[in-house]
């Protein structure tokens, strides 16, 4: 089957606003699903689940949090590490002090980080660019200490670790690894349709007037400063959950350190390459960073082996390091908008093929 | 002629003085404007006329003055304020979301009709998608009424200045203005695109009733498509009335063309 438009006729408004309007991407979507939730589980060892994918899909959902400050509102921004350690620290005392079931705690831990996302991001409705993000810092800096200067958030744990607890879902316990990765797909799954239906409806538009051009939104009716401070709220949101499931899916014990500027900065990272204002971008962002690193653990070692060369393990992560780097430039140099647009440029490509226009 | 009937004034400006630090942008300015009528503001460069409007949409707000709109009195306007009350406009360098496209563009010219909150439009079923087909729906007819089908799923950013121009008075008509504010829309333009712009501004005149106060630099346009026009020169009005009494007007004419001492 060919990758074709032919004949796909829209007659209605609602056809032409799906969001996959061309068949063939319905299908393939489809198909992407079937295997995440069905195939994956079986065939996916243990080691691929909790080293892989599960970090993966907790980064894509950090990502698109940001990604819908930065790319849709274009409020630039690095605090989404702080923001995810709310949700963490806020999930967990949820749970601990109120009893909670796991996922309201989650989606509270998610308006925790909602609400400091409102607070810090009150400097947006009078300065922009990189004072703004420079003011996000701010939030970075402040968020870690005080959870760790406050023994109140990790309850009194000597070194501010928190472990934690068991999870269960109706009686079903969450303790497989399995399980985790059935959990963390079906919200990062959930919350990036969330994603999509916003940014493709006024909610998003009005984000995107805002960051193209604030003067005309505001004179075309959009109130600049709600629009800003929900864009904060709603990312803040996905940053938090996605903090919540890192502690609860992913690592287990979580300490205040971890959420550093290192991360923001990786989260970032993250939306640049992967495509700034995309949603899919979101998730090829933290596919790259994420899985090439290992990509490149497993290939290089038999890759010198098979020239007879011995090189110490050093040398090889020092290696791995560099072409990282260069490969990030690489990439960035020849599409400046990121594997979005890549794919995007593909499959217009690939519409017209073999024809060149 | 068309059929339409000019009515009473609906948007009076009294004595508006505005004030940058120690320029006066503009000083002790009043007229007026009438339902359904073009009204005109004109006048050489750095007269106040972009300034004018800026007032009377609230990006400005003027020291002196009064704005009474539909009988309700103001001292200045809000942006947002303005544009619940039924003002659009346009600008002079064009001010599109360069990032979306055409359709949305246009889409958000009409954000203020779309009620629903963002959780709704998260979940899209229901009353949030039916909400966005029926905006659609009424989007597609201003595309429709400006000729400008095929390009509606084009970025902005890719498309010719005269089509630009062409999108953002669409954007300004999605928002069914009361009075729509045009900042030199043909500025730049090539003839044709020009006669296309008028043709436009006219039916707009003509079939919704708009009332239109455009700035314009083409004075065979000015003249030709206006009912009045008002006459700006170093920010205080030296002008006021029908095309012939203003091309009439010695003042317009040594602002213009300078006179002789």
């Amino acid at each position: 089957m060919l990758y074709r438009e032919t004949g796909q006729f829209k007659t209605t408004y609602a056809a032409d606003q799906q969001i996959f309007p061309i068949r063939q991407d319905r299908i393939a979507i489809g198909l992407l699903l079937a295997v995440a939730f069905l195939g994956v589980p079986l065939v996916a060892d243990q080691y691929w689940l909790s080293a892989i994918l599960i970090p993966f899909l907790i980064f894509a959902l950090a990502t698109l949090g940001l990604n819908i400050l930065t790319g849709y509102a274009g409020q630039l921004s690095l605090g989404s590490a702080a923001f995810m350690a709310v949700g963490a620290f806020g999930a967990y005392n949820f749970i601990l002090r109120l009893d909670m079931p796991i996922i309201p705690a989650f989606l509270l831990g998610g308006l925790c980080a909602a609400t400091v996302g409102i607070l810090f991001g009150l400097p947006s409705l009078r300065i922009k660019g990189f004072y703004l993000a420079v003011a996000t810092l701010a939030a970075q800096f402040f968020v870690v200490w005080g959870l760790t200067k406050f023994g109140w958030f990790s309850n009194y744990s000597s070194s501010g670790v928190i472990t934690a607890q068991d999870m269960e879902i109706f009686g079903f316990p969450i303790d497989s690894p399995v399980s985790k990765y059935l959990l963390t797909l079906t919200i990062v799954s959930l919350l990036a349709l969330m994603a999509k239906n916003m940014v493709r409806s006024n909610t998003g538009r009005s984000w995107m007037a805002v960051r193209d051009m604030d003067v005309a939104a505001e004179v075309i009716g959009i109130p600049l400063m709600k629009t800003k401070l929900l864009a904060f709220a709603v990312s803040s949101f996905y940053c938090g959950v996605a903090g919540a499931l890192a502690a609860y899916c992913y690592l287990g014990t979580v300490e205040p350190d971890y959420f550093t500027l290192d991360l923001s900065f990786k989260i970032l990272f993250m939306v640049i390459v992967g495509g700034v204002g995309s949603i899919l971008g979101s998730f090829f962002g933290a596919a790259f960073i994420i899985l090439l690193p290992i990509f490149l653990n497993i290939v290089l070692h038999p890759l010198f082996g098979l020239f007879g060369i011995d090189i110490s393990t050093a040398i090889v992560s020092n290696m791995e390091l560099m072409i990282f780097g260069g490969l990030i430039i690489f990439f960035l140099a020849v599409e400046p908008h990121g594997l979005a647009r890549l794919w995007q440029i593909g499959k217009e490509k690939l519409r017209i093929w073999p024809f060149p226009h | 002629m068309s059929a339409r009937k000019i009515g009473e004034v609906i948007l009076d400006l009294q004595n508006i003085s505005l004030r940058f630090g120690g320029v006066k942008a503009l000083t002790d300015i009043s007229f007026n404007v009438r339902e359904h009528e073009v009204r005109a503001i004109i006048g050489p460069n750095g007269a106040g006329k972009s300034s004018m409007l800026n007032v009377i949409n609230g990006v400005y707000h003027p020291q002196e003055g009064t704005i009474i709109f539909r009988g309700e009195k103001r001292h200045e306007m809000e942006a947002n304020a303005a544009a619940k009350a039924g003002f659009a406009r346009t600008f002079q360098n064009i001010a599109l979301f360069k990032g979306m496209s055409v359709l949305d563009n246009l889409m958000t010219g009409r954000n203020l009709k779309l009620k629903t909150n963002f959780l709704q439009q998260a979940i899209w079923w229901g009353p949030a998608r039916r909400e966005e087909l029926e905006n659609r729906q009424k989007v597609e007819e201003v595309i429709d009424f400006l000729e400008i089908e095929h390009i509606r799923k084009t970025p902005v950013g890719r498309l010719p200045y005269g089509l630009q121009k062409r999108v953002e008075l669409g954007r300004a008509l999605a928002a069914e203005p009361q009075i729509l504010l045009l900042d030199e829309p043909m500025a730049g333009m090539n003839v044709e695109e020009k006669q296309d712009m008028c043709r436009f501004i006219l039916d707009v005149n003509d079939q919704f009733g708009t009332t239109i106060v455009l700035i314009e630099h083409d004075m065979g346009v000015v003249m030709d498509i206006s009912d009045r026009v008002v006459v700006l020169d170093y920010g205080k009005k030296i002008g006021d009335g029908t095309p012939d009494e203003v091309k009439n007007n010695p003042e317009v004419i040594s602002a213009y063309l300078g006179t002789q001492h």
